[in-house]
């Protein structure tokens, strides 16, 4: 308790008092806590509710699930009600079948005592619980392992693929001087914003005509050659001294050595920024392998996702669990390489 | 900052390979030609992708008929930007003949609005918080920077869940004693909940940006103003922002082109409705070529076209403002 | 330079390793959707014929229904889409349909069984293809939580009620149990017109070309516009998504959240299936309006694609699930009403069908006969979905207070003719 209340009324790293400022900045941060990470928690807590938890209202913060009891002469369990009587008594009921407002309700020990009660009259019993079924479920049905590994394999070669062609054309345009130099950075520059959205189907169009349709290559190719990551990494590589470059020629490097053995070495933070970029916009790409992808075997992630949404309109607690499942991969990703991504946007590229 | 040695050896294993050719090329073409040879696979790429799209959006614009291929569209001139643009006043919607498509302007135009607003105030006041002395800064960097990670199917999704009928927030506003709000069959709450929840998943990147602006601004300044005895405030307004106005610009604009080209998490979100209420540009263009019952390429080319040349403006807009700062 | 292109990119398509050695099976993908278990028979089906021609496989492509009308067409208009395939929009997607009939060997008992229906399926002039069969024939019409109205003490109206009886009801029925949803009708212009067809509307002028809007028509759109304001149709279900996106209330009928649901025969496997006994559900005839007491006819067809590199491969399998004993036990298994004439005729035994599911199938199924000459014309005409779509777009925007109902009928006019016009241009 004292380690707190120092803790409260120390005072600032630089010795002053506390300003009204400080305390004002303490308390947005720790809103910012909660409604930044709260909704996702609510979304991890809510996927392992059973629909009936689902349902209700309010929602328990908890999941739980109401007791079932299992009588003789009865194949399923019956849920267990608290009931008030007319005569205000509390009994413990379960429940035989409910039409509109009134339940038909029995003793859980002698089923020939039945009842019937307005549901207004009735809580559910109920105990703490987790609905591992709203995950087991679906993957059965829904493909997520596949789904999985679409998303994995195209990621994983779009930046692989992505680093290495946006280096090359950032070495060129950073190091040489050639002509055609500035007719090419002003188109990589002009080009820097267009989304894929304005030319989705003439991209389409020459994915069709290249015989890609539906494969993992359609996802990976067309965004390959990001203006961004040329930019970004081109900025970088003017930064880095020339006369590496001019002793590596006089030790006969062919040009291709020096871009590779002494360029990417050097350039290896901006590369990391571009390879989380990259990681990022593919594995959360929606919109273009929506429309390029309608096979469902070659579906992604987000895709599957989608469609699973589409057609459980409102099964929320298989539509949670997946989602839930969706966002896990770059989460981890997340946790590991916070400090690399936050520290390298305010570095890089933004001077 | 180096690569662990195996892994290091392993990807670097493809380039090692292509060293001989490359330099059996270079002896071929010689040392000047080689620039070109570099800038080659990327150009070929955007040269396939995106300006050959380009190209053949442009015919698609100024062609009709439903077929996919080119060479099957019978050439109709201005005539679907004509259609496009025929209108009683571009200001109301109902008097267009493609009201569709001027719904989703007028939406965007309000959507980018309250956003760029919403996200730069936000991340304004969140990057001079964070960059204050306080403890465990790296945490609550990450903390904000967290929903940038998420895809928008993923945000849309735990949006709609709280927002429901019977969903938290509904939880929370009966709990204080008020009625439960329908917030998807009324259209201004639910532009405002695609507003909030858009910003709430990329404020953090701009917080970055605002936060490394903030970082370069000299201490020393900041010394003098203390030793002067500079209220806070003053020292933010005549310091702080003059300062990180550049940085400042290019968030804004950034934020424009964003909020311009917004579909997907609105697309799941609210699905466009109530009706057409958060209805976008982008969307239009792609219900209008894919997902509608009788797919209109041409029309959507052209309403792509008059994005895009929206879209060029505002980049022009970033870069003079990138270059003002003295990049 | 698109031929370096395409070398170049083949090239690192050959990694991706998908390169099937010629064997000597084909496989023929199909792409299906399920409303209830159909997906589930279908794959029995399938794996049956397959033991029977070893050298076939049929891929059974899983897809919401949402694709079926969203990313389909665009596939088959890039000639990429599958071998076979269900198919809602008969007229919309007649011209992708292969002709099966150089193929089969009992053409002749396809025309018999199927023949009236084969006429949805041709595109306009033609007059002798053969492109697939009905895996079902549907009629729209009414279903009716029972218990909520014997909770509410309200009797249900009787055979010939009109819509307002029944709206009149299920608003005091949904009032007395706290239902949310008095009355809900799929957002969907096919279900829209079983109301219109029966206040009057005749969709077509005397050269059989579209006049969508008529007296009919606006009596039925001005019904559904009063509904919404006065709470016996809610909001949250026509004016929730945009455009012509569809958007049933099954879900929230089988919570037993809805009073009376309008949507079509082909809810009763999944009701049979997830109601259980929690309530009691019942289909009850259409209700009349001033013309007519009528639903709407639809269904959906297993067709081939005329894209497919295999088409007698296709037509095998289809000439194998057409015939009457197997598509006997679609029929049956999914509790479907049938599209095959002489299975009709004979009456389908509905061996799993639970009591409430075989009565509401005999109810649909005596709908069938009662289905007005404008509704049958209207389900064979070939841009149906234009009309469809154009209607419940604008009604929504009317239901959401976007447009005026006079503004919506325009509209709906001019999106008709201008889309025709656009799918018709060369």
């Amino acid at each position: 308790m004292t380690k707190a209340f120092a803790f409260l009324s120390r005072r600032r790293a630089t010795g002053r008092p506390l300003h009204w400022t400080d305390i004002a900045a303490y308390i947005y941060l720790g809103i910012g806590v909660v409604v930044m990470f709260g909704p996702v928690l609510w979304l991890v807590m809510s996927s392992f509710k059973t629909p009936a938890g689902l349902l209700e209202f309010p929602p328990s913060l908890l999941p739980m699930s109401q007791t079932e009891v299992s009588v003789p002469g009865q194949a399923q369990p019956l849920p267990l009600f608290r009931v008030t009587m007319p005569d205000g008594q509390v009994r413990e009921l379960v429940q035989l079948r409910r039409i509109g407002l009134v339940a038909q309700m029995a003793d859980p020990k002698d089923l020939t005592q039945t009842f019937r009660v307005p549901v207004d009259k009735r809580e559910p019993v109920r105990a703490f619980s987790v609905a591992t079924g709203n995950y087991t479920e679906p993957l059965r049905r829904f493909d997520f392992l596949h789904f999985l590994w679409n998303s994995v394999f195209i990621t994983v070669v779009a930046t692989a693929l992505t680093l290495l062609i946006n280096s090359m054309a950032a070495y060129a345009l950073s190091i040489y001087e050639f002509p055609g130099k500035n007719a090419a950075l002003l188109t990589v520059i002009g080009t820097l914003m267009i989304p894929i959205t304005i030319i989705l189907v003439p991209v389409y169009l020459v994915v069709t005509e290249l015989g890609l349709v539906n494969t993992a290559w359609a996802v990976i190719l067309p965004g390959a050659a990001t203006p961004t990551g040329v930019f970004l990494l081109r900025q970088y590589m003017l930064t880095l001294p020339r006369d590496l470059i001019e002793a590596a020629r006089m030790d006969k490097a062919s040009e291709w050595q020096i871009y590779w053995r002494i360029i990417l070495p050097l350039t290896l933070p901006a590369l990391a920024v571009l390879a989380i970029f990259s990681v990022m916009w593919r594995w959360n790409e929606f919109l273009w392998p929506l429309a390029v992808l309608t096979k469902t075997e070659s579906y992604t992630l987000q895709i599957g996702l989608n469609a699973f949404q589409g057609e459980l309109q409102t099964q929320w607690h298989y539509l949670l669990a997946m989602t839930v499942m969706t966002l896990l991969p770059i989460a981890l990703v997340f946790v590991f390489l916070q400090r690399f991504i936050t520290t390298g946007i305010g570095n890089t590229g933004m001077k | 900052m180096t690569l662990p040695a195996p892994l290091g050896a392993l990807t670097t294993l493809p380039l090692r390979l292509l060293d001989a050719p490359m330099r059996a090329l270079q002896r071929a073409i010689g040392e000047r030609r080689m620039p070109y040879v570099f800038l080659a696979p990327n150009a070929a790429f955007f040269g396939l992708f995106v300006f050959l799209p380009i190209a053949i959006n442009l015919w698609f614009s100024v062609t009709g008929g439903p077929a996919l291929f080119p060479s099957e569209r019978p050439y109709v001139g201005a005539g679907q930007y004509a259609y496009l643009f025929e209108c009683g006043s571009y200001i109301d919607p109902n008097s267009c003949r493609e009201d569709h498509f001027w719904r989703g302007v007028a939406n965007t135009a309000k959507f980018t609005a309250f956003q760029v607003v919403a996200m730069v105030g936000l991340s304004l006041v969140t990057a001079v918080v964070l960059n204050m002395k306080i403890r465990a800064r790296g945490f609550f960097r990450a903390v904000y920077f967290f929903p940038v990670l998420l895809s928008p199917v993923v945000v849309a999704l735990i949006w709609k869940w709280i927002l429901q009928r019977d969903g938290l927030l509904n939880a929370a506003i009966t709990a204080m004693g008020g009625d439960k709000i329908l917030f998807f069959i009324d259209p201004n709450w639910a532009m405002f909940w695609a507003v909030l929840v858009s910003v709430w998943a990329h404020m953090g990147f701009y917080t970055l940006i605002l936060l490394a602006g903030l970082q370069a601004i000299p201490a020393d300044l900041y010394e003098a103003a203390e030793m002067d005895a500079t209220p806070r405030f003053r020292v933010f307004r005549l310091i702080t922002l003059p300062l990180l106005w550049p940085n400042m610009v290019v968030v804004i604009v950034l934020a424009l082109i964003r909020g311009v080209q917004i579909f997907d998490e609105v697309y799941v979100l609210t699905g466009g409705g109530p009706g057409s209420a958060t209805l976008m540009v982008v969307q239009y263009i792609y219900e209008t070529a894919f997902s509608n019952q009788v797919q209109n390429f041409g029309l959507a080319a052209a309403a792509s076209c008059v994005l895009g040349v929206v879209l060029f403006c505002l980049t022009l807009a970033q870069l003079a403002a990138s270059r003002r700062k003295g990049a | 330079m698109k031929a370096i292109a395409r070398t170049l990119v083949l090239g690192l398509a050959l990694g991706l390793g998908v390169a099937q050695a010629a064997s000597a099976q084909t496989t023929l993908r199909m792409t299906w959707y399920s409303d209830g278990n159909e997906g589930e028979v279908m794959a029995d089906l399938l794996k049956r014929f397959e033991s029977k021609n070893p050298d076939i496989k049929v891929v059974l492509d899983e897809v919401p229904f949402k694709a079926i009308n969203e990313t389909l067409p665009v596939q088959l208009a890039s000639g990429q889409g599958p071998d076979m395939a269900r198919v809602a929009d008969l007229g919309g997607l007649a011209r992708y349909m292969m002709d099966l009939r150089p193929y089969l060997k009992n053409a002749a008992t396809w025309e018999a069984n199927y023949g009236p229906f084969l006429k949805w399926m041709r595109v306009p002039g033609d007059t002798a293809s053969i492109p697939g069969y009905m895996t079902q024939l549907t009629v729209t019409g009414p279903f009716v939580n029972k218990s909520l109205f014997e909770q509410a003490g309200i009797a249900m109206p009787g055979a010939n009620a009109t819509w307002q009886d029944w709206a009149t009801a299920a608003k005091s029925v949904a009032a007395k149990t706290g239902a949310p949803f008095p009355l809900a009708i799929d957002r969907s212009g096919h279900r829209f017109f079983s109301l219109a067809i029966a206040q009057g509307a005749k969709v077509f002028d005397a050269a059989g070309e579209p006049a969508v809007v008529d007296d009919g028509f606006k009596r039925a759109a001005q019904l559904v516009v009063d509904w919404h304001k006065s709470g016996v149709m809610s909001k949250e279900l026509w004016g929730s998504v945009s455009g012509a996106a569809y958007r049933g209330a099954n879900e929230e009928f089988k919570n037993a959240q809805v009073v009376m649901y309008v949507s079509g025969s082909w809810q009763i496997g999944q009701f049979d299936k997830t109601v259980g006994d929690a309530f009691d559900w019942v289909a009850v005839p259409s209700p009349c309006g001033p013309a007519n007491c009528t639903g709407m006819p639809g269904g959906a067809a297993l067709v081939g694609i005329k894209a497919t590199k295999h088409p007698a491969e296709v037509a095998r399998v289809l000439d194998y699930l057409a015939s009457e004993e197997i598509a006997g036990e679609l029929y049956a298994r999914a509790l479907f009403v049938p599209g095959n004439l002489a299975l009709a005729a004979k009456g389908i035994d509905y061996k799993a069908a639970s009591a409430p599911a075989k009565a509401a199938l005999k109810v649909f199924g005596a709908a069938v006969a009662k289905l007005d000459p404008v509704a049958n014309q209207l389900q064979g005409y070939t841009n149906n979905r234009i009309i469809f779509n154009a209607v419940i777009s604008r009604l929504g925007q009317t239901i959401t207070g976007e447009t005026t109902l006079d503004e919506a009928y325009g509209r709906i006019t001019q999106d008709v003719a201008q889309q025709i016009a656009e799918r018709n241009k060369k």
